[in-house]
């Protein structure tokens, strides 16, 4: 079973080497779009200090939203999806992998570009720790989600946007309680527990439930 | 065995066909005809479970398919329209992960060998775009090769394939079918393996 998931989560690290133009633009975009805040509100630091979680949240949301399309699509179009599901494993351990890797392509690096972010809107070191903390716990529940819609909207035309109409509410628990650490965690003496553990409880439901729909859904869409 | 008990298939609005009953025994190669449009590949696609009939069932050694899930996947093998394959990845990548993902044990050598039986020597470590259409086809077909699944259900597998070509696969699947496997095909040329004494199904008028 791990031999399995271990050669579905090298096979999209693989593709994804082989084209790298990806996974960057994921990256980039989430670049681009916290900067442009600074830009439009202007550079005052309290102004930016006090916007930095929502921004940084919302650049997380749309930037994961804009990689979900190709989760399965080009599966899909080159039929290595429908021999996917005639393997005799178990669909869910397939779609896992699939999500790990895609999570490890586009939700780490935003992780890992957080401080980057932090610096630019003045953020406290410890704001900083949380943020990324924040990102590590949120980032993967974003994917899992996205998984599902990613696997309804197969094939559709036009399934980017109705893609994002179905998901972006399902990510509102994330947004709220991801950017209500980071904004806690700039007043003095505040308790974040509460934040993580509600955040690692998504988590974990996503975890469980998020394999067993996308793969009901992919047998849809495939069908 | 498989055994197709009372089969309806309904695609959009139109129904393809109903009723239709047939059993398929080992060593045999069942050679479904039928103009375009007439449920041939709806017919595959149903039998190897990616398409869920409107009514009637498929039996496997006696037993429905569907209780039968991934042990009836284990069985089967289909190659549709689609290659299958990643264009990304070298001829050799792909059929390691087929492999891998069918749950078949099969070393270097193996892979190396189906490759070369397809006339693929040389291409092993180039990434599968950089190869014609007939050489892509190529690549998706070594899988039977090395692969343990008793029934091939193949959709037009003569597609972008070359004389020689056709002739090998020919042999392939008739190895298959000597060795007690069974193999169901829809084709629209002309060759020798459905030209003499096979099952043929023709769906449609």
């Amino acid at each position: 079973m791990f031999n399995i998931f271990r050669c579905i989560v090298m096979r999209d690290l693989t593709l994804a080497m082989r084209r790298k133009t990806d996974v960057l633009t994921t990256m980039f975009f989430f670049i681009i779009v916290v900067s442009l805040f600074p830009l439009g509100v202007g550079t005052e630091k309290e102004t930016l200090r006090h916007i930095a979680p929502g921004v940084v949240w919302v650049a997380a949301l749309l930037a994961s939203m804009l990689a979900l399309e190709r989760l399965f699509a080009s599966d899909y179009s080159d039929g290595t999806l429908e021999q996917m599901l005639l393997t005799p494993q178990p669909l869910t351990v397939l779609v896992l992998g699939k999500v790990l890797a895609h999570w490890l392509l586009t939700g780490l690096p935003l992780v890992l570009i957080a401080p980057l972010v932090g610096l630019q809107y003045h953020l406290s070191i410890e704001s900083t720790g949380v943020m990324m903390l924040a990102l590590l716990i949120g980032t993967p529940v974003l994917s899992l989600i996205g998984a599902i819609g990613a696997a309804l909207t197969l094939g559709l035309r036009g399934g980017g946007i109705l893609l994002s109409l179905l998901i972006l509410p399902l990510y509102i628990p994330i947004l709220i309680y991801g950017s209500g650490a980071v904004a806690a965690s700039a007043i003095p003496g505040s308790e974040l527990q509460a934040y993580f553990s509600l955040l690692a409880a998504f988590l974990l439901m996503a975890l469980i439930f998020s394999p067993l729909a996308t793969a009901a859904g992919l047998r849809i869409s495939v069908e | 065995m498989l055994e197709i008990v009372d089969l309806a298939c309904i695609r959009g609005d139109r129904r393809l066909f109903s009723g239709l009953n047939f059993s398929l025994m080992p060593g045999s190669l069942l050679y479904i005809k039928g103009h375009n449009g007439s449920g041939k590949t709806t017919l595959l696609r149903t039998i190897c479970g990616l398409f869920l009939a409107e009514d009637g069932e498929i039996r496997w050694n006696d037993k429905n398919v569907r209780s039968l899930c991934e042990d009836y996947n284990k069985e089967v093998l289909y190659l549709g329209h689609h290659n299958g394959i990643k264009y990304d990845l070298t001829g050799y990548e792909n059929l390691q992960i087929s492999a891998t993902l069918d749950g078949d044990d099969v070393d270097e050598d193996k892979i190396l060998y189906a490759l070369a039986k397809m006339g693929l020597a040389g291409f092993e470590d180039l990434p599968t775009q950089v190869l014609s259409q007939g050489q892509k086809r190529r690549v998706a077909l070594a899988r039977l090769l090395i692969n343990s699944s008793k029934l091939w259900i193949l959709d037009e597998p003569f597609t972008a394939l070359d004389v020689a070509a056709v002739d090998l696969l020919q042999s392939v699947i008739a190895e298959h079918v000597a060795n007690g496997g069974m193999v169901i095909l829809t084709t629209h040329q002309e060759v020798a393996l459905t030209a003499g004494q096979v099952q043929t199904l023709q769906l449609g008028d």
